[in-house]
């Protein structure tokens, strides 16, 4: 099934999209809302939130060209060695505009 | 259910607190966003329509996916299942919430979750894990992030030319390298290094042999599975090995 992107299917998409993301954002606690929190639970629960993290990170890191990966290094070396997210995070960021700038491809 | 007082009371001066907090975050979310508003309206969204998008979407990597998919016609199915997909690690980010959101009253938990994005759920997560109950980092943070996500759309789709490569300035790593450095600050245990390693794995094996768009929610769940068979001990004490070297 197709819609038109005239103006009302447009905002009927963008309807959609935002009751599709709803959906997602309210999913989880909703069905929560039906489990008895037990330290098993618990346990999951805390296991998965970091484990969301390294999911989300790890693909991108492999997948990426030689910026984003220096960019993922630096930011876990420099936050290793001092706990302090934001001057990891911007060193991360500057590794990736200065590995691109330079035109390395790979590391 | 019965009738009961919810004991999580949401201080307006740590909401207030938050939202300058990830004030800083949010400067390059305004870059992502002027990079999402181009690309809207490159595939020929009106520049409203972007704008509304990123109001009532709210969720960057999805709004991208679906501008990608955008034509004359969009086929409904595939731009559902997409959406659907992407954003299926809020379905985890709010379950790993719910010890805290079941002490607010359900009005209030679901209005939270309006908000729910990957940097003010990965604050708040993460100090969970330290002992801190913060839904303030949700509240005042996901403003921050909504607004600078709106603001940055409404900058691309009437000043796209302004900020022509992001990713040349290493813009597009940004949520990246803020998601490793809160995962990294976080607690460190033998049991959770197990947990990442499983995690890595699995995400990297869903990501190459899987549909796409599954491995952050395949990667999450093997990695919870090894909470859920291997229990920690309940130390109260900080002063084991690992803790007590960092501080």
């Amino acid at each position: 099934m197709t819609v038109e992107t005239t103006v009302a299917g447009t905002l009927a998409l963008i309807a959609i999209m935002t009751l599709v993301t709803l959906a997602t954002r309210f999913g989880g606690v909703f069905l929560m809302s039906f489990v008895t929190i037990n330290p098993r639970i618990e346990s999951f629960i805390n296991t998965m939130a970091s484990s969301v993290l390294i999911a989300i990170i790890v693909p991108m890191a492999v997948s990426g060209d030689a910026g984003s990966l220096a960019a993922l290094v630096v930011t876990a070396v420099i936050m290793l060695a001092t706990k302090k997210p934001l001057p990891a995070i911007a060193a991360g960021i500057a590794s990736a505009g200065l590995v691109r700038y330079l035109g390395i491809t790979a590391l | 259910m019965n009738v009961h007082t919810y004991s999580y009371q949401l201080q307006p001066e740590k909401v207030r607190a938050e939202f300058f907090r990830l004030l800083p975050i949010s400067l390059f979310v305004v870059a992502f966003g002027a990079a999402f508003g181009l690309a809207a309206i490159q595939k020929g969204l009106e520049p409203l329509q972007a704008i509304l998008m990123s109001t009532t979407v709210f969720a960057g990597a999805s709004q991208f996916a679906a501008v990608d998919m955008w034509g004359s016609e969009v086929s409904l199915i595939p731009l559902m299942a997409v959406v659907f997909a992407i954003n299926s690690r809020h379905l985890l980010m709010g379950a790993s919430l719910y010890p805290m959101l079941r002490d607010v009253s359900p009005g209030r938990r679901y209005g939270l979750l309006l908000l729910l994005t990957d940097a003010n759920w990965a604050v708040s997560a993460q100090e969970y894990q330290s002992g801190k109950r913060n839904l303030e980092v949700i509240l005042g943070g996901g403003l921050v992030l909504w607004v600078a996500w709106i603001i940055g759309t409404w900058l691309g789709v009437y000043f796209g030319g302004l900020l022509q490569n992001p990713k040349s300035l290493g813009l597009d790593m940004v949520l990246g390298c803020f998601l490793l450095a809160m995962a990294l600050g976080g607690k460190k245990s033998p049991r959770t290094l197990v947990a990442w390693t499983v995690a890595a794995t699995s995400s990297l094996a869903a990501w190459k042999w899987l549909p796409p768009n599954t491995h952050v929610v395949v990667g999450a769940l093997a990695g919870g599975a090894i909470g859920f068979f291997w229990m920690e001990k309940k130390t109260e004490a900080p002063e084991s090995v690992e803790e007590g070297r960092s501080s």
